[in-house]
């Protein structure tokens, strides 16, 4: 019964804060209410006895590709008329894909109840003994690690990718150097001089 | 007590009620501990400073965390005009709600712990990673300049070291071979030479330490890394709009951060609630006392380091979360690892 009453409210609370992400008026606020998705997905997981999954999600997504979000939400100049105006030319384009995606979750529904794969997972359980944590590392670093490491490499491109496409060289920067901060004395970096009077001193005359 | 409450009151409401009176057993001293902890703070500046802190309230200012707290609580709750109200009244909450929920997983003594979870470590971890939205939540809805940046600064620094913390973590875990808290303080229990129960005197896991406490300086935005908040510049960064009981909150939510990161350094480097020698007579001394002892120690050291560093320049801040911890400590996983498989650390059925 708690579990069915935690379930319900968590689902209720993902769908209701996935409903006012898309209709909230300040794009902020979408964002925050993103997170309280987040955070209402993970605790669907924990409900399922998904602990390790429930915990990446919180620390990746909530922790910081949604605060990445925020950051970048927070510093745009949005204007709210212009963003409004598109809404009614595009919602027939929405109604079709929201169309499409519930006709494919329905069948996805069908599939996992009835075909011969979803079984097969099913029949197999978690090896005994082990948590949650350890089945998911031994599965990902033994079976599957080259699909794994496939897996990072195409992450390492796509970082590698936006750093090249977003990186220009500027000239007239001016760089810190800390090692040479660092060796700075107070020999090289203080010259005494004594002007005559009314001589003044030449600018950067034995300065660096 | 669990199982009493269970024979008294049902199974359903037996556990709620059990559960509730536990919470409220950690919440309470540890809001207590952290109230001392301000005079503890102020004590040990002031000392360092050659000044006599906070002396006129109670016997040697002891009163004074609790005056300050009634003093915020009598103020006039200001909310700016173009405020983002629910935003900026939810922001305090967040912060402090967090510092105080990640106690459930901390273990006091050999199980007395709330939670026993088998992710503890990467419990904390998260409830760590959200911290940040109090900040740069109520930096955004105070809809001024000065908390704006201070939120921004603060939501970058936060993200940039949370990403070392996160390989610092996995180094002690390798050697403990779990994520749960209490597996990982037992397994230091002789580790060292058979006599000393720390990971810190691990030649491998010191630098981890030394790198861990100075990542949790920058986590919890203290000095020299407050430049969310830092006074020359900032005003008071992302809590300048806010007073009385919100600015409170924020403010504990700040210290029970601080002390959190404290227990955390005690448990995955000093031992947590064992004693440092693993000889018997020293068993007698309750676990918690342990603890307590440890987390008082690195909260001094949180002390004076404030008293005693300059603060850093942002660029130094990023370079050093950056480009200095973040190769080291993903060396160091790969080099700890390395260490254990040659050793065969694992070969004992671990997975």
């Amino acid at each position: 019964m708690t579990q069915a009453f935690i379930f319900y409210l968590l689902a209720g609370v993902t769908l209701l804060s996935g409903l006012m992400v898309i209709s909230a008026r300040n794009p902020v606020h979408s964002v925050l209410w993103l997170i309280l998705a987040f955070v209402n997905a993970a605790g669907l997981f924990l409900v399922i006895g998904a602990e390790f999954l429930a915990m990446l999600l919180v620390i990746v997504y909530v922790g910081a590709v949604a605060v990445l979000f925020l950051f970048v939400v927070m510093m745009l100049d949005i204007d709210f008329a212009r963003l409004r105006a598109g809404v009614a030319r595009y919602l027939p384009l929405g109604i079709l894909l929201g169309a499409v995606l519930l006709v494919e979750m329905f069948l996805v529904a069908g599939a996992w109840t009835s075909g011969a794969i979803a079984k097969g997972v099913r029949a197999a359980p978690r090896p005994e003994g082990l948590s949650n944590t350890q089945a998911i590392g031994t599965i990902l670093y033994t079976d599957y690690v080259f699909v794994f490491q496939a897996a990072g490499m195409i992450l390492l491109t796509a970082m590698v990718g936006a750093i090249v496409l977003t990186h220009r060289e500027r000239a007239g920067v001016k760089r810190q150097d800390p090692a040479r901060q660092a060796a700075r004395t107070p020999v090289a970096a203080i010259a005494v001089v004594r002007p005559q009077v009314g001589a003044g001193v030449e600018t950067g005359a034995g300065v660096q | 007590m669990v199982a009493w409450f269970q024979s008294e009151l049902g199974t359903g409401l037996g556990w709620f009620v059990a559960h509730l009176l536990l919470v409220l057993a950690i919440a309470l001293p540890v809001m207590a501990v952290m109230a001392m902890s301000t005079w503890v703070d102020r004590k040990v500046w002031a000392l360092m400073q050659l000044r006599k802190g906070p002396n006129v309230v109670g016997a040697f200012g002891l009163a004074q965390p609790f005056a300050d707290g009634i003093k915020l609580f009598l103020k006039e709750t200001i909310i700016p005009s173009g405020a983002s109200r629910g935003v900026f009244l939810i922001a305090p909450m967040i912060s402090f709600v967090l510092a105080l929920v990640a106690w459930a997983v901390i273990p006091f003594d050999a199980g007395l712990v709330l939670a026993d979870i088998n992710v503890g470590l990467l419990y904390l971890f998260a409830v760590s990673s959200l911290g940040v939205y109090g900040i740069i939540m109520s930096g955004w809805a105070s809809n001024s300049r000065y908390p704006f940046l201070g939120g921004l600064r603060s939501a970058a620094q936060m993200v940039s070291y949370e990403v070392s913390i996160g390989f610092i973590l996995i180094c002690v875990v390798l050697y403990a071979s779990s994520f749960n808290l209490t597996d990982i303080v037992e397994s230091q229990k002789g580790a060292i030479l058979g006599v000393f129960s720390m990971n810190i005197l691990n030649p491998l896991l010191l630098p981890m330490a030394v790198m861990f406490f100075i990542s949790a300086l920058a986590e919890t935005n203290r000095p020299p890394f407050d430049l969310p908040e830092a006074e020359a510049e900032l005003v008071a960064g992302y809590q300048t709009e806010y007073s009385s009981m919100a600015f409170a909150l924020l403010m504990l939510g700040e210290y029970m951060n601080i002390l959190l990161m404290c227990a955390l350094a005690s448990i995955l480097f000093l031992g947590g609630y064992l004693p440092p020698v693993d000889w018997a007579p020293l068993y007698l001394v309750p676990g918690i006392v342990w603890l307590f002892l440890k987390l008082l120690f690195v909260f001094f050291l949180f002390a004076w380091v404030k008293a005693s560093v300059p603060r850093y320049r942002y660029d130094q801040l990023m370079r050093l979360g950056w480009k200095l911890f973040l190769p080291i400590s993903l060396f160091w996983v790969a080099l700890v690892s390395g260490w254990l498989v040659f050793t065969g650390h694992f070969s004992g059925g671990g997975a």
